[in-house]
């Protein structure tokens, strides 16, 4: 290329520019044209890590993968991993440090609802985008949240009349961990037991990470339910499961119809304490597809662990990516409004079936299900829907798919009457 | 009734099986052993590696897990502890760092994940400890149908105990463990050699805490973190008891088990947690020595 005149001032012109402008690029990220930045923030550290450490691995092994096929729009996705030290602060420290230093347009991350609504402020005010893999209690409704885990129209619509219906169970015991998670299912529940036509008994809660179920346990065998409706999370799943066979419950005649307990809990209890109990998931390791066979061949290889056990929302983090690319790719530019515009009805072909991203609330539709749990500690799914089934965030206040309280122009408070 | 009785009592002899340990330590030693509840994390945790690498049941753990902690807590005495006799609050800083070296080591696999190595049985997931058929369900008692695993517990907490005692109070050991927690220097005096008699105590100590740990993972969850919460619970048992006092152990770990399973009971653990803390706070105001203690002289 031959240096004319003109091109010569031109560059000298920008070269100033640039060397004016230095502090100001010291202080920035600079952006290189062939990556584009994320931010990836779940817990390494603390006593959520345990999950969120799987959580973290999907994500960044989806994204490795899009790497190896060429990234998204021939960029690279350049992960920035964060920790949020199951605590609620630091993730609202981190997301600060991700959207406003780092200047990501998507952060993927949290698994507790607690760490959600930590960081929301940060995505709100900033206009920021964050992807939620994790299944929630719903209520909420944010233009700058994309949720693709499930919502209670998604594990207990389905659930509880096919509870009271096919298991013929109409005498329900819901307990839970003492958090807004298992406190809006139980609600949830309640209005579905009843609209189905059963009863419920008793509504308790034990502290997180609690792991001393003699009393509750020996409460649920004296109140003469006929299910156990659990919503109970974390490590106190296999405290309770353990008690409640070595008080001498069985799940053939008392059995244990869960929200939350997955692979991983059965893995760390043994199966052979939740063998014949209930959970309803959108996702299975069990699904029988040859999508999810390759999917978790492809996280074992990736986490170097023959064994490891994939879950619900594992699955969502990992597919969530890949929806996240295509409306990278559909998007005219690379800003959080361009990405949000972009994903609204992205569809996939997840691990657990077609996927896609509902344009006014931007909730995930997803297949529901409902698995027995074997002695292998995998789970026997023996009911599914044919197809997804639209994400209603705020079904227990009233709403349904003709009339949707949450939509693209936000909350329709009027609708929401308590 | 009997069923919350029960429940009581199971849950009396958790906290006993874990405070025994402090009693000895805190006791004998003035020492505030914060690494006690990772020493019950390590048992646990040799309760899984034995049940993958050497295919052993929980009942063989029991020894096994004995000698491994009474190992460790041997060595921290005469690495850290030993340097800080008569520095109460130092022991609680020194043995505060321990706990959370000890749980890391755990947690990275004594820092070989950094590597790439996974040991199995060891990283920051939840492990499973494979409780023997014999220890699941109910068994029947005098026409009652009792939990297997918490009679397990309570049977096991009778013999450390019954242990416990018989070398306190009929070996010549005992005796001389037991006239250091009365005057430490006066039993120097007397020709005790108080620095062996202390790595023992607190080796023995930490060898019960390993044997809680037995006991616990077959019954709660196997993580890096579970020995914190039970260290608490275990103070509150020595403090109300008596420094110092197996009697004083026995009695408030029976005492705040029953009351926490019958509150429980008839109202929620939340509360019955409450209660117990309250108890507890109560005791301590009025009877700031505890429920058992020596008189001075």
């Amino acid at each position: 290329m031959k240096l004319n005149r003109r091109k010569f001032l031109r560059t000298s012109a920008l070269g100033a520019a640039g060397a004016l402008a230095t502090p100001y690029f010291f202080t920035r990220t600079v952006q290189a044209a062939d990556t584009i930045k994320v931010g990836v923030l779940f817990s390494l550290t603390g006593g959520l890590s345990i999950i969120e450490k799987s959580l973290s691995d999907a994500t960044l092994m989806a994204i490795s993968e899009i790497n190896e096929k060429g990234g998204v729009k021939g960029m690279k996705i350049e992960p920035i991993l964060e920790d949020g030290a199951s605590d609620p602060k630091t993730y609202n420290e981190k997301a600060s440090k991700l959207v406003i230093r780092d200047r990501v347009p998507t952060v993927f991350g949290s698994y507790t609802s607690a760490s959600r609504k930590a960081v929301l402020p940060v995505f709100e005010k900033r206009n920021n985008l964050y992807f939620y893999p994790t299944y929630y209690e719903g209520y909420e409704c944010s233009k700058n949240v994309v949720y693709t885990g499930a919502v209670p129209n998604q594990q207990l619509s389905n659930f509880i009349p096919w509870i009271i219906k096919t298991l013929g169970k109409k005498k329900f015991f819901i307990v839970g961990s003492n958090y807004i998670y298992p406190r809006e299912m139980a609600k949830v529940s309640k209005i579905l037991i009843e609209k189905s036509g059963g009863e419920w008994i008793a509504d308790e809660y034990l502290e997180l990470g609690h792991s001393e179920w003699g009393s509750m346990v020996n409460k649920i065998k004296t109140s003469g339910c006929d299910v156990v409706l659990s919503n109970v999370v974390g490590d106190s799943v296999v405290a309770f499961y353990r008690e409640f066979k070595n008080q001498g419950l069985t799940h053939d005649k008392l059995p244990i119809c869960a929200t939350v307990t997955s692979e991983i809990e059965i893995a760390a209890m043994g199966a052979e304490y939740a063998v014949g109990s209930y959970t309803s998931f959108p996702y299975f390791q069990a699904v029988d597809t040859d999508i999810n066979k390759a999917f978790i061949e492809r996280y074992r290889k990736f986490v170097k662990d023959p064994k490891a056990v994939t879950h619900h929302a594992l699955e969502s983090s990992y597919f969530q990516v890949y929806l996240w690319k295509q409306a990278v790719e559909k998007a005219s530019d690379l800003t959080p409004n361009g990405i949000r515009e972009g994903v609204k009805g992205q569809e996939f072909d997840a691990p657990n079936g077609h996927v896609k991203i509902d344009p006014e609330n931007l909730h995930a539709y997803l297949t529901p299900r409902i698995a027995e749990w074997q002695a292998d500690g995998q789970g026997k799914i023996i009911d599914e829907y044919k197809e997804p089934v639209r994400p209603l965030p705020y079904v227990a206040y009233g709403e349904t798919e003709e009339n949707l309280f949450c939509t693209a122009k936000g909350l329709d408070t009027s609708k929401l009457k308590l | 009734m009997v069923d919350v009785l029960f429940i009581g009592l199971s849950l009396g002899s958790i906290l006993l099986l874990v405070a025994l340990g402090l009693a000895i330590t805190y006791g004998a030693m003035g020492v505030i052993n914060m690494a006690h509840g990772e020493m019950v994390m390590v048992g646990a945790y040799t309760t899984v590696m034995a049940g993958i690498w050497l295919g052993t049941s929980i009942f063989i753990a029991i020894p096994l897990a004995f000698v491994v902690t009474a190992l460790i807590g041997y060595l921290i005495e005469r690495v850290v502890v030993r340097r800080l006799y008569g520095r109460l609050l130092d022991t609680l800083l020194a043995t505060w760092g321990i706990a959370i070296l000890i749980q890391q080591a755990v947690r990275l696999e004594f820092g070989l994940s950094f590597f790439g190595i996974h040991i199995e049985g060891l990283g920051p997931g939840l492990q499973r400890v494979d409780v023997p058929a014999v220890l699941q369900g109910t068994v029947s008692i005098a026409g009652i149908e009792v939990n297997t695993y918490r009679t397990f517990i309570i049977v096991v907490t009778l013999l450390m105990t019954a242990l416990t005692w018989f070398i306190l109070y009929r070996t010549p050991i005992g005796m001389q463990v037991r006239a250091i927690i009365r005057n430490p220097k006066m039993a120097a005096a007397c020709g005790i050699n108080v620095e062996r008699v202390n790595s023992l105590t607190f080796a023995f100590g930490s060898g019960l805490a390993g044997v809680a740990g037995v006991m616990m993972s077959g019954f709660k969850t196997v993580f890096p973190n579970m020995g914190t919460a039970m260290v608490v619970d275990g103070f509150l048992v020595v403090v109300v008891g008596g420094v110092g006092s197996l009697l004083g152990s026995i009695v408030s770990a029976g005492m705040l088990g029953e009351i926490n399973g019958l509150v429980a009971s008839f109202s929620n653990d939340i509360v019955a947690r409450a209660v117990v803390f309250a108890v507890v706070i109560l005791i301590i105001v009025l009877k700031p020595q505890g429920l058992f203690s020596f008189k001075e002289r």
